[in-house]
Order: structure tokens, then C-alpha cells, then sequence
């Protein structure tokens, strides 16, 4: 019992970290967008994808008990403690490489979270269907961002396909399940992921043709994130994020 | 024959006489067009001009708008129109477009007494 607690909590803590990393990334753009317009769009998504981390985490603190709240778990866990996607974590770059990083994200969350609607677990249930109509809008306008810059001017492209060869490796893990994945979609509560590489893989060749840009094949898979094996800018990110509950525990305000 | 007039500033130096480059007076290039956001509150009720924003096509002035005039609920439809689309009536010729009406009070529907019966007039 102990034991399969565990499991649904790493789970969680997967779902939550990912969103959450993925938030704090694209909050590093605020106040600095190219335009005024698409710096809110930017900022719109990072706090949705804030919103779903929240709801995980929440959930996350319930299961696991242990005196845990939603801001112990995201700011008090150190890098190894944490399980998101390596995509996430994966610096801003260019406006090419934040548009890219989302979508392909997106694409693929899009995907999952419409399995996790029809989880066995009602809680996830009601997370993953709330945040769906977020995520059709995120699919929405970063895809549609992939298509003018890969059809755009000569620099757009070979800036969006820069950006292709610097994520594409970290693409991998998204259908590669943990352990405590496996078992989670077992039980009827979380969704066997590389059931939707092929899907994804169709999606996004759709959205790169009609962007005039080429998926690679036959690249290297990074894998780890998900067991808390983290790429070189997981300390940096978490520095900064977690630094003012560090200088000042338990502050409040 | 063409002329060119400068209007020049205390402390100004002539561009031609300062070796400067030539200045363009055109918008930069790398500029979205400006557009106009209308925006229905909700249903039954008109769009009403919500602000402006640059956009580099129509769809994207729609998910514009939506970042940033609807992400406080605001609405429930969006209109979008380019700028400059829109012709707009001359500022100083507001004396005879709209002061005539000033002392035609009898155009004003407030000369009739209204049944108790009629609400919402």
C-alpha cells in the first residue's frame, strides 16, 4: 500500500514539475517579449501551466501527507527531487527556441491530458479536463508560430531550425515511461505515454510541413528527468526559483 | 519642381549640412500593422472598441486581442479591423457636423408621457 502511494505520488510530483519548470521558463520572458502583445500571450500560458502545477501539487501534498503543502513540495525538494520533462528545463534561446520548445511540449501534453481526462483517479480527471481548453489554445498559438517563422524570412528559418536540433533530443523522453509511470497507468490512473509517440510524431509533421521544415530522424534520445537526472540548467533554474523561500523560510507576504 | 521644407529647432543642424545619413520618413519596415479591437462583453450586447495593438495578419490581431483585452473575462467575441480601414471624421469640422444638433431639443424623444406599462425605455 505504502508502496503504491509512492508511486501515485512521484507521479503527481512528474505532472507538477513539469508544468511548473516549464512556467518558470517562459516567466523568464516577461517584460522582455518582442513585442508587447506576444510578451502576454507568453505570460498568459506561463500562468496557466503555473495554475496546472498548482493543482498537482496540491493533490501531490494530500497523498503524500507528511506535513506537505503545494509550496514545500516546489520550493524545498532539491534537483534530484525533481521529475520533470528534460524539454522543459531546456534554456529560452531565441523567440524560435521558446516558440518550438512550446509546441512540441503542447503537442504532446495535448495528447496526454485527453487520456488523463477518463483517469481512474477523479481528481486527475477533473485537473487534466480543466486544463485541456488551455492547452488547445497553447497548440494553437505556438504552432501557429512554427509556421511563420519555418515559412517566414531566410533568418526565421534557420533560427526555427537551429532550434529543431538543440530540443529535438530531448523529445524522446515524453514517450518513455518511469517506472512509477508504468505501474500508475497499470492501475488505470495515469496513461501508457509511448502509445502516442506515433500520433504526436503525425501532428507535428503536419505542423512542420506546412512550416517548410524537416523532422529530423534517427537522433540520440536523452532520457532522465523523469527519475530526477537532470540536464546542467535544473541548479540554475531552481536558484532562482526557489531562492527567496532559501534567504528567508517561511516568509510570507 | 518639388521643395522641401525643413523645420528646424533652436540648436537643430541641418541633416544635409551635419553629413548625417539620410533620414526615411517612412514607418520601419519591420513594423506590424496597427489594428482596431472591438470587443462583445457578452451575449446581446454590442462589440465596443476595447483599444488597438500591432499584429502581423488578422489571425494573429484575433489572439491578440484575446491575450490582451479578454484575460480578465472581458468577452465573448472579438472583432478585428486594420487601422488604417477606418475612416474618421475631421476634427475641425466639428462646428458644422455636430453643432447644429446642439439647439434641436425637439429631436430628443422626452416629449411624450409614457404608459406606466412600458419598462426599459
Amino acid at each position: 500500500m505504502m508502496n503504491a502511494d509512492n508511486n501515485l505520488v512521484n507521479y503527481l510530483l512528474h505532472l507538477a514539475d513539469t508544468t511548473l519548470i516549464l512556467s518558470q521558463r517562459n516567466s523568464e520572458w516577461c517584460g522582455h517579449g518582442p513585442v508587447l502583445e506576444q510578451d502576454i500571450a507568453l505570460t498568459n500560458i506561463a500562468l496557466d501551466l503555473l495554475g496546472q502545477s498548482r493543482n498537482f501539487y496540491q493533490y501531490a501534498a494530500i497523498v503524500s501527507g507528511n506535513n506537505h503543502t503545494e509550496d514545500t513540495l516546489a520550493y524545498l525538494r532539491t534537483e534530484r527531487e525533481y521529475k520533470n520533462l528534460l524539454l522543459t528545463e531546456q534554456p529560452n534561446g531565441d523567440w524560435a527556441q521558446t516558440i518550438l520548445r512550446q509546441y512540441l511540449f503542447s503537442q504532446f501534453q495535448y495528447l496526454y491530458f485527453e487520456q488523463l481526462q477518463y483517469s481512474a483517479d477523479t481528481q486527475i480527471a477533473a485537473i487534466t479536463a480543466k486544463a485541456l481548453k488551455e492547452i488547445k489554445y497553447h497548440v494553437r498559438w505556438s504552432s501557429e508560430w512554427v509556421i511563420r517563422l519555418g515559412d517566414g524570412t531566410e533568418e526565421s528559418k534557420v533560427r526555427m531550425n537551429a532550434a529543431i536540433i538543440t530540443l529535438w533530443p530531448y523529445t524522446g523522453e515524453m514517450f518513455m515511461p518511469a517506472s512509477y509511470e508504468q505501474t500508475i497507468a497499470f492501475r488505470g490512473i495515469g496513461y501508457d505515454c509511448s502509445e502516442l509517440k506515433e500520433i504526436w510524431q503525425q501532428k507535428v509533421k503536419t505542423i512542420f510541413e506546412e512550416a517548410t521544415l524537416i523532422v529530423p530522424e534517427k537522433v540520440f534520445m536523452q532520457t532522465g528527468g523523469k527519475n530526477g537526472t537532470h540536464t546542467e540548467n535544473m541548479g540554475y533554474i531552481l536558484t532562482e526559483l526557489q531562492y527567496v523561500q532559501r534567504a528567508y523560510p517561511n516568509c510570507e507576504w | 519642381m518639388s521643395f522641401t521644407i525643413f523645420k528646424l529647432c533652436y540648436g537643430d543642424i541641418p541633416d544635409q549640412n551635419a553629413g548625417a545619413a539620410e533620414t526615411k520618413q517612412q514607418a520601419p519596415v519591420n513594423e506590424w500593422p496597427l489594428w482596431e479591437v472591438f470587443i462583445r462583453s457578452k451575449q446581446g450586447l454590442d462589440h465596443k472598441h476595447a483599444g488597438s495593438l500591432h499584429a502581423a495578419d488578422a489571425a494573429m490581431a484575433i489572439e491578440n486581442a484575446r491575450d490582451v483585452y479578454t484575460r480578465r473575462q472581458e468577452g465573448v467575441s472579438i472583432w478585428v479591423v486594420e487601422s488604417k480601414y477606418i475612416t474618421a471624421s475631421n476634427p475641425d469640422e466639428a462646428g458644422e457636423l455636430y453643432e447644429p444638433a446642439v439647439d434641436k431639443i425637439y429631436r430628443h424623444p422626452t416629449f411624450y408621457q409614457l404608459p406606466d406599462e412600458v419598462n426599459h425605455m
